[in-house]
């Protein structure tokens, strides 16, 4: 059996103070080798109930719930460009290809920084909603750990939303 | 020496754009570049073209990046042409699998082009 979907032979693994940190960092080297963007602080800003843009991986074994990339529609098109190295905007199924394959590194790269994870957490195909009439809900009632970076001044909102 | 002809395996098509790239930054002596969604279309086109090297991802509709290998290790049309998996997921197991089924190295997504360069120019030169 896949140990990762093994539940018992491992244990949930808790969340800790230190993850916001590991997220950032899982997020700060996908944009840097793939997109050639060093991503900085963007201090406080109101995170959106609508987004325009939000990929989404799911996360099961010994960490369950979904790790999310939630932006809006100009700055998903400005990464999609910058990882294609195009000058120009990229078509609508591009910019989703692209968002969604940004969060599924950032998912995969935080379980690498994870003792045990790597091995006991599978991760899902991504998912991306867009448009403005809609609200995230999640219905994991666990951890969220969320941070706010700024790509070239846009910002860009990294989640993980945990059950328990 | 004629130019390698390499396919390239993800249901990303930016993913695949970003691999070609990563191959041609990285100063290998390429031809041409094939593309294929999954391992279904991956398999039509080793059956009607000449490769030299297939990278692959793993997580694919269709058929998998491991059930690929595992076909291509059977396949007449496939013998000696070696498989790289490129893929986000980390795990050991996945890794010592994919190896286990005939792949010859295997690059964790974010990569940079050197990553690349260091695990396909020695099966291209060889």
């Amino acid at each position: 059996m896949d140990p990762a979907l093994d539940f018992n032979m491992y244990s949930r693994i808790q969340p800790s103070e230190g993850w916001v940190l590991l997220l950032e960092t899982s997020a700060r080297e996908v944009f840097e080798v793939m997109l050639g963007t060093e991503l900085t602080q963007m201090g406080e800003v109101e995170v959106p109930l609508t987004a325009h843009c939000t990929a989404m991986v799911g996360l099961a074994g010994r960490l369950c719930g979904v790790l999310s990339l939630r932006c809006t529609a100009e700055t998903a098109g400005c990464m999609a460009a910058k990882m294609l190295g195009s000058e120009v905007g990229a078509a609508e199924y591009t910019i989703r290809d692209a968002i969604a394959e940004i969060c599924n590194m950032v998912a995969g790269n935080f379980k690498t920084k994870i003792p045990g994870l790597a091995e006991g957490c599978m991760l899902s195909v991504p998912s991306v909603i867009t448009g403005k009439h809609y609200q995230m809900h999640s219905l994991a009632d666990g951890e969220r750990v969320e941070v706010c970076l700024s790509f070239d001044g846009h910002p860009l909102w990294i989640g993980l939303h945990l059950d328990r | 020496m004629a130019k390698k002809r390499v396919l390239i395996v993800d249901d990303s098509a930016v993913m695949r754009k970003i691999v070609e790239r990563s191959l041609r930054q990285a100063g290998l002596d390429l031809g041409e570049v094939l593309e294929a969604n999954n391992g279904i279309e991956a398999l039509s086109m080793v059956r009607q073209n000449s490769i030299d090297l297939i990278l692959t991802d793993i997580n694919m509709p269709a058929m998998d990046g491991l059930e690929l290998v595992r076909q291509l290790a059977a396949m007449e049309a496939a013998r000696g042409v070696p498989v790289v998996m490129i893929t986000t997921e980390a795990s050991e197991s996945r890794v010592v699998e994919a190896l286990s089924c005939g792949a010859r190295g295997y690059i964790r997504k974010p990569f940079t082009p050197d990553q690349i360069k260091d695990h396909v120019a020695p099966l291209l030169e060889g």
